[in-house]
């Protein structure tokens, strides 16, 4: 069974990333939208914990969304996926349900 | 004749609230609770889960009225009226606060954080506040 967990903070202000990613496992994914795009980026205090998250979810972020904040060239997180609008559409059809963490 | 239209109409789903922050600072507890009594009145499969700050939403003894705000806790005690009697609590939440069960309006199960990945994958519906 699978959760598409959607994240839009970033964990530098709230701490939404942290309270979902000790909570899910196996067949889940996170996809980071809006200010959360920022933490797709390697580099960042959040890199390990994402990297080690990937082990068993699946990471994406909302491409306009990074590109919107300057970091269209950047070099991301090597398990991280970027998707566009639509590919945002077929995560939500190819998963069982969806969770906002708002 | 009322009854297989209602039967059309009448899918069951199952609906987890995850209950995340404090209940007085912001609406999203006093919220959840409004949308977790709509989902009751359809006659959906209600459950409800808190974790981080949201286990205070269960505090006894509350008295928001001091600051002017409405004490809605007492609705979590009548959830059970609306058939609404699955409520989660994460164990951790509760214990990182120094909290216990005693500490609780309600009966609730316990459930450790290692086991919330199992409930939400029961689910149909996840809304989270």
């Amino acid at each position: 069974m699978s959760t598409l967990n959607i994240i839009n903070k970033s964990p530098f202000e709230k701490r939404t990333l942290d309270q979902c990613l000790k909570r899910i496992g196996e067949g889940d994914s996170v996809l980071l939208i809006e200010d959360a795009a920022i933490c797709a980026v390697a580099g960042t205090a959040y890199a390990e914990q994402l990297i080690a998250a990937s082990k068993q979810s699946k990471l994406y972020v909302l491409q306009p969304d990074l590109q919107a904040r300057g970091f269209a060239e950047a070099a991301l997180l090597d398990s991280m996926e970027q998707v566009d609008y639509e590919g945002f559409v077929n995560l939500v059809v190819t998963h069982d349900r969806v969770h906002s963490w708002l | 004749m009322e009854d297989d239209e209602y039967q059309e109409g009448g899918e069951i789903k199952k609906f987890l609230y995850v209950n995340r922050r404090l209940p007085h600072g912001t609406a999203y507890a006093i919220e959840s609770l409004e949308t977790v009594l709509i989902g009751a009145a359809f006659d959906q499969d209600v459950s409800m889960l808190f974790i981080d700050d949201g286990v205070y939403q269960l505090k006894k003894e509350q008295a928001p009225d001091c600051i002017d705000f409405k004490n809605f806790s007492k609705t979590y005690r009548a959830l059970e009226m609306y058939d609404v009697e699955k409520l989660y609590v994460e164990r951790e939440s509760l214990e990182e606060r120094g909290l216990t069960t005693d500490d609780l309006l309600v009966v609730v199960e316990l459930i450790p954080g290692s086991e919330v990945k199992a409930l939400v994958d029961q689910q149909d519906v996840i809304l989270s506040f």
